[in-house]
């Protein structure tokens, strides 16, 4: 029987929440791969950046360590730069003109 | 692992919820994302995550560092409102090029011509 304190109940949000978000991030990703169309795919990669980025502030969470935060960040920009530029390309077939 | 301890009850239980609530409206957004059958109507389901889902787990996180490092630790909040700016215009540019190529494919009809309206 364990002990009902703050830290147990953190621990175990902390849990469920790295697992719903990696069941997420595996969904996402099936989506990107089987995506019947271009723009099915490119949904599912912005899906899959941002549920990583959220992956990656609630391990920060559970480790205690700031250094996810910027991590985050950068997976953050990254996504919404992809993701522009590939809706970009899919509009014009070339993405600097 | 150790510093989770240090937290109260009266902030534990706060954190705790928003850590569940904002992963499983991520969840439920990327099931949406698989289950929907059509493109525009998948492009409405990530948007849980990115709205709520992304606040609930920053609100979360700005809690427990600011009681962790005794101070207030804001800056979760500059990825929950640069998520929250950007998710609509690439969502936006997403739809039109969707909209854009399946105009191209004949695979819906182009929208009627506007109404004739005065010249500018």
């Amino acid at each position: 029987m364990t002990m009902l304190t703050p830290g147990n109940i953190l621990l175990a949000a902390v849990a469920y929440a790295q697992l719903a978000l990696a069941v997420a991030a595996c969904l996402a990703t099936w989506r990107t791969l089987r995506g019947p169309r271009a723009q099915d795919r490119v949904l599912g990669l912005d899906t899959l950046y941002v549920t990583v980025m959220l992956l990656f502030i609630v391990t920060g969470i559970r480790l205690g360590a700031p250094f996810f935060f910027e991590a985050a960040m950068i997976v953050g920009v990254l996504g919404f730069v992809a993701t522009v530029s590939l809706a970009k390309f899919l509009i014009r077939g070339e993405i600097i003109e | 692992m150790m510093q989770l301890e240090s937290v109260p009850l009266w902030l534990a239980l706060p954190i705790a919820f928003f850590l569940v609530a904002g992963s499983t409206l991520t969840l439920l957004g990327t099931v949406g994302l698989v289950q929907l059958k059509d493109f525009y109507d998948r492009l409405h389901a990530p948007t849980l995550g990115t709205s709520w889902g992304t606040a609930a787990v920053m609100i979360a996180s700005a809690l427990l560092f600011s009681w962790l490092q005794d101070r207030p630790i804001l800056h979760e909040l500059v990825i929950c409102f640069f998520v929250m700016v950007t998710t609509p215009v690439t969502l936006m540019l997403l739809g039109r090029a969707a909209l854009h190529r399946d105009r191209i494919e004949g695979r819906i009809a182009a929208p009627p011509p506007a109404p004739a309206g005065p010249e500018e």
